[in-house]
């Protein structure tokens, strides 16, 4: 009987468990994380765990009985051993395994000099949300957050929800600019603006000021004094790969894989060793066969089912398992009352154009393209006008996408009406 | 098959719609609509809509 170890234990690991279990396994599986917690689900983090809406322990996933799992947590991976297939564990234990799934995710970036001041927050995981979900509690008399991308814009928004006075810092032009383009961008600024948030975008912050090691304002490189008493930061996250350093696998900012997620040695793909969620480099059909690393809970809820096929096809060493298809990455953001749904990687786009609908009316949907390809699309309250495109990127549309078909192609207003893209294609 | 869904945890993010159109909808207001009985060739895209929601809140009964 075969032994999967998963390292890591957040939603990746624990969907690449029921994967398994769903796939047939009937050998073992011991899931190792390092923090004490089962797994959880990170967005309620900053919504309504953040704000006392919803218990902590709301967060926590639910637990098939069918999984068998051995859970090993509170204890760090801290190396790899390819030839011995043994992963060793912070308190020396050494855990053996025949297929191994690696999902250590990734943790914030934070300046070194400001880790330490009281009242300076990140927001990653469940002890961080306790631990701003008390700093709010304490009704703080202004927060600075810094970083405005997905983290930095929700906590904004629950924060405004909380109806406690906000500045959002970004050294960029717009809020989640490099995520979702300027056009939906500038609608999240307005959002933001109009909920009474002190956006200050192309602002940096030069340096903290603390009086006995607490916040008590931050200064921007420009001069200005942000008065505030906690602060949050939204640098985005390094994955977390030191411990694999000395294995011989290949790391690029995060662990590489094939498009089936399996990890490289430098002499080729590592059979029987994959990794899931955050911590995943592979190459995808929308960025021409380049790598990408994908943050969103949706990769993580997808990757499980396929790091699991890939991994019993390995142990098999049987084509019993066909490759898993491509899937499409989606994401989401809940912003005040606005909702952005996303498809594919916008991120990726050199040009977007306006679908359907209306970006300022707060309903469309807006595509985005990069070299004749379709490569993603966002919509804001607009789910089923979004629906169409999924399909047509899981195809691999040209830019700029035919009028959708399918079944919600009646509901939609064609592109070819929009004013926006008219102009665009003349 | 049977598709319940738990209007206390449905946050109205339309992973749902994007998984399986042709069961799930969001109106303009965000309201949830869906297909309680659908059809069994659509059971995979049901499926995934399940594992799409961040919430869990759709479940499935199949015989």
């Amino acid at each position: 009987v075969s032994r999967v170890l998963i390292v890591g234990a957040s939603l990746g690991a624990l969907r690449t468990a029921e994967a398994l279990r769903d796939q047939g396994f009937g050998g073992s599986i011991t899931i190792a994380g390092a923090e004490p917690h089962l797994p959880y689900d990170r967005p309620p983090l900053s919504k309504a765990v953040m704000t006392g809406a919803s218990s902590l322990e709301g967060a926590v996933l639910p637990l098939r009985g069918d999984l068998e799992v051995d859970w090993r947590l509170g204890r760090s991976a801290v190396r790899l051993d390819v030839a011995r297939r043994v992963v060793a564990l912070a308190d020396g234990a050494e855990l053996p395994y025949d297929g191994l799934v690696l999902a250590t995710g990734a943790r914030p970036r934070i300046p070194s000099a400001w880790a330490g001041v009281g009242g300076v927050h990140v927001l990653r995981g469940l002890d961080d949300a306790r631990a701003l979900r008390a700093a709010l509690a304490e009704r703080p008399r202004r927060i600075a957050v810094l970083g405005a991308g997905f983290i930095g814009s929700e906590i904004t928004a629950s924060a405004r929800g909380l109806d406690l006075p906000v500045a959002l810092i970004d050294g960029a032009r717009l809020p989640l600019a490099g995520a979702v383009g300027d056009r939906v961008a500038e609608y999240v600024a307005a959002q933001h603006r109009a909920h009474g948030v002190d956006l200050r975008t192309e602002s940096t912050v030069a340096e903290l000021e603390h009086r006995n090691g607490r916040l008590v304002g931050l200064r921007l490189a420009d001069g200005t004094l942000i008065d505030a008493d906690l602060a949050v930061v939204g640098f985005g996250v390094t994955p977390n790969t030191e411990w694999l350093e000395s294995s011989g696998l290949v790391l690029e900012d995060g662990i590489v894989c094939d498009d089936q997620l399996r990890t490289h040695a430098p002499t080729g793909p590592l059979s029987g060793v994959v990794a899931v969620g955050d911590v995943a480099r592979w190459p995808h059909p929308l960025a021409a066969g380049a790598t990408v690393r994908i943050e969103h809970w949706s990769n993580a809820a997808a990757s499980g089912a396929i790091a699991a096929r890939t991994l019993l096809h390995d142990l098999d060493a049987a084509p019993t398992h066909p490759p898993a298809r491509d899937t499409v990455p989606s994401f989401w953001t809940d912003l005040y009352d606005v909702k952005l749904l996303a498809v594919g990687l916008p991120a990726l786009a050199t040009t977007s154009t306006v679908l359907s609908g209306s970006v300022e009316d707060g309903r469309g949907v807006v595509g985005y393209g990069r070299g004749g390809r379709l490569v993603g699309a966002v919509a804001i309250n607009d789910a089923r006008g979004l629906a169409p495109y999924r399909r047509l990127l899981a195809a691999g549309s040209a830019w700029p996408p035919e009028p959708p078909p399918g079944p919600n192609a009646s509901a939609m207003s064609r592109p070819s009406e929009s004013p926006d893209y008219a102009q665009e294609q003349s | 098959m049977r598709v319940h869904v738990d209007f206390e945890k449905c946050r109205s993010n339309g992973l749902c719609v994007l998984a399986a159109p042709e069961v799930f909808d969001l109106d303009e207001e965000g309201f949830l609509h869906f297909e309680t009985n659908p059809d069994a060739s659509l059971a995979g895209a049901v499926r995934d809509a399940a594992q799409a929601c961040p919430t869990r809140a759709i479940d499935i009964d199949e015989p």
